[in-house]
């Protein structure tokens, strides 16, 4: 099947139709962030503090890039370990956030808070972050640039190969493979 | 007595850093091509691939085969008649990691405490082990380690009225909980025996050897050989999507232990399992 090609924001409609183990080419601009910007973002929500990042339909990709050689846009760029974003990723949903990007399956919670707010999970292929960083045409730190390589960085990409995790409707691509094996 | 100065030891670590980030090792790269042949389902097929291809990109564009360029850990073999000169020698290793984390613009993915978390932004310091060995020369190898598969690894106390079956099962069992979140397929260190923190350095160390290459005691060997079948029909496949290939490879080293104890501790790796080496 050949990859569906979409393009950010990611609103509900634009991701209404795909289904879980679709693959897709993703354009537009996406931000980094790992564990300690979530820890971050989530104290300014709890504090009521504005949080500096337009979320409303936006991807936030679970990553820590390796830094750009000069001449290139980033360096290697694969995705992180999701599952250590859970508890905070369903606080992001209901404030708009549109999809993220990162690696392995996601807690009930997460898959629940996914089909209420009808967004979208999509895993990218871990430790190919050369392969990725070929995909990826600019990348700055916009925030928490004290972070380093946990910093949020604002990416634009190109036709970014990912495949949907878990779809709108709460599809799961790793229940799918499981019954497969059965 | 033969005299090394240890900024040489400084210069080879900064080497094998950039070879260790930048080369797949060319085991595993053989076990990823054979791999492909054998996997039946497209997906699985198509992410080995990418694997393969992303490993001779990074290759040939000197960029890190992973984002993560990992926790530096560099074993030491000292030959005993070896004096070493010209100042300490971690801090020779250190600033081999630091020198060769700037050159070839890597991540820096270490912070200076387990609660305290401020980013040292060198990547050191590195984890070292020494050990003293008969001879004249000092044999340096350096992996930088992942922890999307390392926070997966698992160690337990067995009785030692315990089953090889039972330690299979444990086995089995950390490779199902590691599942996707190590980037399959996986390579596994194990190592059995020892004490406690002995068990655990084992098990780092049995990822050294080359994927492919057995070990020399034949029940040992026989062990990897059905680990390897029993997990690998799991069907959790590459990046736990389905398929053949959930592990490339899997070795065990045993040591001498307690009657009382039988240690046993799983190291999980990725397929980005990386490392370089060099005798000085
Ligand atoms: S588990 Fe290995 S391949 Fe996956 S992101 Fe970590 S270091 Fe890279």
């Amino acid at each position: 099947m050949k990859p569906v090609k979409i393009k950010t924001p990611l609103t509900k409609q634009a991701v209404a139709f795909l289904r879980a183990g679709d693959e897709v080419l993703l354009s537009g601009t996406i931000f980094t962030a790992r564990d300690i910007a979530h820890k971050r973002l989530h104290d300014m929500i709890a504090k009521g503090h504005p949080i500096p990042l337009k979320l409303t339909d936006a991807v936030i990709y679970y990553a820590g890039p390796a830094p750009a050689r000069p001449g290139r846009a980033i360096g290697s760029c694969g995705p992180t370990t999701s599952s250590r974003m859970d508890s905070f990723t369903p606080e992001l949903l209901r404030l708009g956030l549109g999809g993220m990007i990162g690696k392995g399956g996601r807690s009930p919670e997460v898959r629940a808070a996914i089909k209420k707010y009808r967004r979208i999970y999509f895993i990218a292929i871990g430790g190919i972050g050369a392969l990725l960083a070929e995909r990826v045409i600019s990348a700055k730190p916009v925030l928490f640039s004290d972070l380093g390589p946990e910093a949020i960085y604002k990416m634009e990409v190109v036709d970014f190969p990912i495949i949907v995790g878990i779809d709108s409707k709460g599809n799961d691509i790793y229940d799918q493979a499981r019954r497969k094996k059965k | 007595m033969r005299e090394i100065n240890v900024s040489k030891i400084k210069d080879a670590v900064a080497e094998l850093c950039l070879k260790a980030n930048f080369e797949l090792r060319r085991d595993v790269l053989k076990s990823l091509k054979t791999a492909v042949a054998k996997e039946k389902n497209p997906r699985a097929k198509n992410i080995l691939k990418a694997i393969i291809d992303n490993a001779r990109l990074a290759r040939t564009k000197r960029i890190a085969i992973c984002q993560d360029t990992g926790m530096v850990i560099v074993h030491l073999e000292i030959g005993q008649n070896v004096a070493l000169r010209g100042g300490a020698l971690k801090g020779a290793v250190n600033a081999g990691v630091a020198e060769a984390y700037r050159k070839g613009y890597l991540r820096k993915s270490i912070v200076s405490g387990a609660l305290f978390r401020e980013n040292t932004k060198t990547n050191t310091p590195a984890v070292i082990y020494v050990d003293i060995v008969d001879g004249n020369n000092v044999k340096i190898s350096v992996s930088p380690k992942g922890f999307g598969s390392e926070n997966k690894s698992a160690i337990k106390m067995f009785k030692p009225t315990d089953s090889a079956d039972e330690i299979k099962e444990f086995v089995i069992d950390v490779v199902k909980k590691a599942g996707p979140d190590a980037c399959p397929p996986m390579v596994l260190g194990i190592g059995m025996g020892g004490t406690f923190e002995r068990c655990a350095y084992l098990a780092k160390k049995a990822l050294l050897r080359p994927v492919g290459k057995r070990s020399r005691q034949r029940h040992i060997a026989r062990l990897e050989t059905e680990l390897e079948r029993a997990i690998n029909s799991l069907g959790i496949g590459p990046m736990g999507l389905g398929g053949k290939t959930t592990v490339l490879g899997v070795n065990v080293l045993e040591e001498p232990t307690h009657i009382a104890g039988l240690p046993v501790a799983v190291n999980v790796s990725c397929h980005a399992t990386r490392s370089a080496e060099k005798t000085l």
